[in-house]
């Protein structure tokens, strides 16, 4: 039974790749999730940088507070930001319920504490050495701070794909925040590729389910792919 | 390398230039500048997964007055903290409890009773319980004795939402003379917390009866996306009331009133009505809804009686779609019938 869904889905899937309909929603899913990677990058690099190079007390509160962070289920994303964004709730005046920009604020808080722990982390392990190099070889206290970011910068890519690839990979927030909405043509739709997969998962039309299943594999493995070579080459 | 990091940055930058630059233009023929009005409704999952919403009724919309429906389907329960919240300019829903108690708190005016159906228990074809026919309180008893006779099987599965055809389905067992929060406990109750569409897959599977809207249900029993027969389908309770409810802007203010208004008109007239007559006909040789308007208008026959009877409130001596108390700059009128009508 199970084999018979797949089979048909994927041949049924094939046909439907082109579909204007998947390509608009696939098309939102990386627009939403790409502008809540550049919200989250625009607010956790300088942050990052701080953590990663300047010592202070209760740094290590910091830190731990970051890695708690990564840890918060997308549901209760979704339920703490749905009860800030209805209209009536604390940030209502904003208007992002049920808007795109709504998903792409809520996938930024979600993505931020990744960046920054993979971003701190690689700041730390390069720090020591190479300050110290370049304060050797005559540099000022900026300068080597200035060089030890270049030097993290296979770090920061990684971080900014891991945390793309969670934000376009995730549910919670994109459903509830977003409310799969989609009218044919529409200017405010919020559908992307993870609520449609589930509603259609639901409504039993499996065919479309896996076509979305197959484009949202194929974003992910793409942009894991193009981070590889970039490191690579960066190297 | 300090020449690499820089190419990189640049090529990053231009790359996110010229997807934000096509992305930007993906959104449809419309241009950022004349976006149309948006009109949000928070609706029934029932009414929803059907497909009419979408499908007809936001498509004509959207046409006629260029303003673009967006629903966000939830069950009524979902529908109405959303609306008390303030994420919705109207209601599409089915709970005449509920209805009532979400505008005596001040939140609804104007509503209209716009479509009809009927709930059906439905359940595997062989109908191990022996329902088939029966009336509802006998179905549900005889449900209750072949579940309390199989504890290790789900037997019968409820929504538990807090939707409309929850509500519906609690005053039938306590109509049957079953405690919906007792049964909940026993272990051949299943339940499922999710929509129609859902909770049907969901009864499929396991061979168990649930209460279903028959638009649902004739859906995704034609798909061939489950295997149930409507079982019992006689009894006056089983009729389903669809009424659209405006905020109330005086309640909650920024509300879009007038365009929410414009909506419960063109649902309650005669090329709504239309519409929804028509939805399902083609397909599934039915239609999957019933416009209430028509029957309103006739006075005449058991379903008028119905109507009234489960999908009227009471004001006085006299059953109307909106008691004057909850009406509101009012554009339409209202239907109100003399308590008589519906006698005993």
């Amino acid at each position: 039974m199970a084999w018979d869904y797949i089979i048909q889905g994927f041949s049924e899937a094939v046909k439907l790749i082109d579909d204007p309909y998947v390509i608009e929603i696939a098309l939102r899913s990386i627009k939403v999730s790409g502008v809540a990677t550049l919200m989250a990058v625009a607010w956790s690099l300088p942050i990052s940088v701080l953590l990663g190079l300047k010592d202070f007390p209760g740094k290590w509160l910091v830190k731990t507070l970051i890695n708690g962070l990564m840890g918060v289920p997308t549901v209760i994303w979704g339920l703490v930001l749905y009860l800030m964004f209805v209209p009536l709730g604390p940030l209502g005046s904003l208007g992002l319920l049920y808007t795109e920009m709504g998903i792409s604020v809520g996938q930024a808080l979600l993505i931020t504490p990744i960046i920054m722990s993979i971003v701190v982390n690689s700041l730390e392990s390069i720090e020591g050495e190479v300050r110290e190099l370049a304060l050797t070889l005559g540099a000022d206290e900026i300068r080597a701070s200035f060089q030890v970011v270049r030097e993290s910068v296979g770090g920061i890519v990684l971080a900014i794909i891991a945390a793309f690839n969670r934000a376009i990979a995730e549910l919670g927030i994109a459903l509830m925040i977003g409310g799969n909405i989609y009218v044919k043509g529409g200017v405010y739709n919020t559908r992307v590729l993870t609520t449609a997969i589930q509603m259609y998962t639901v409504r039993a039309e499996m065919s479309v389910a896996i076509a979305l299943g197959i484009i949202l594999m194929g974003i992910v493995l793409a942009v894991n792919l193009l981070s590889n070579l970039v490191r690579k080459w960066l190297e | 390398m300090n020449k690499r990091v820089n190419t990189l940055v640049l090529l990053v930058l231009l790359l996110t230039g010229l997807s934000y630059g096509c992305i930007g233009s993906t959104n449809g023929t419309q241009t950022a500048t004349e976006k149309p009005k948006v009109l949000t409704i928070s609706t029934t999952t029932s009414l929803y997964d059907t497909g009419i919403l979408e499908n007809v009724v936001a498509p004509i919309f959207k046409e006629k007055y260029n303003i673009e429906l967006r629903f966000i389907p939830k069950g009524t329960g979902g529908a109405i903290l959303d609306a008390k919240s303030g994420a919705s300019d109207a209601i599409l829903v089915h709970a005449l409890p509920k209805e009532q108690a979400f505008m005596e708190e001040g939140y609804g005016v104007n509503r209209k009773v716009f479509a009809y159906n009927f709930f059906v228990i439905v359940g595997p074809k062989d109908d191990p319980a022996g329902i088939r026919g029966l009336s509802v309180s006998e179905a549900l008893k005889k449900i209750v004795e072949y579940g309390r006779a199989h504890p290790d099987k789900i037997v019968w599965v409820s929504r538990d939402d807090g939707s409309g055809t929850n509500t519906k389905e609690i005053a039938l067992w306590e109509k049957a003379g079953f405690d919906f929060n007792e049964l909940k406990n026993e272990s051949w109750f299943g339940t499922t917390g999710a929509g129609m569409g859902n909770t049907l897959l969901y009864t499929s599977e396991r061979k168990a009866y649930t209460l279903s809207d028959i638009g649902t249900y004739l859906k995704y029993q034609k798909e061939g996306k489950i295997n149930l027969d409507v079982l019992v389908d006689k009894g006056e309770e089983l009729i389903n009331v669809y009424a659209i409810i405006i905020i109330n802007p005086k309640k909650i203010p920024g509300k879009d009133f007038e365009d929410a208004m414009l909506l419960a008109e063109w649902l309650t007239s005669e090329e709504g009505q239309k519409a929804i007559a028509e939805y399902g006909k083609e397909e599934f040789g039915r239609p999957l809804f019933y416009p209430a308007v028509p029957v309103l208008k006739s006075e005449q026959g058991d379903v008028f009686k119905w109507i009234l009877k489960y999908g009227f409130m009471k004001d006085g001596d006299k059953y109307t779609e909106c008691p004057e108390k909850f009406r509101y700059n009012a554009t339409y009128d209202f239907f109100e019938f003399p308590a008589s009508v519906v006698g005993g």
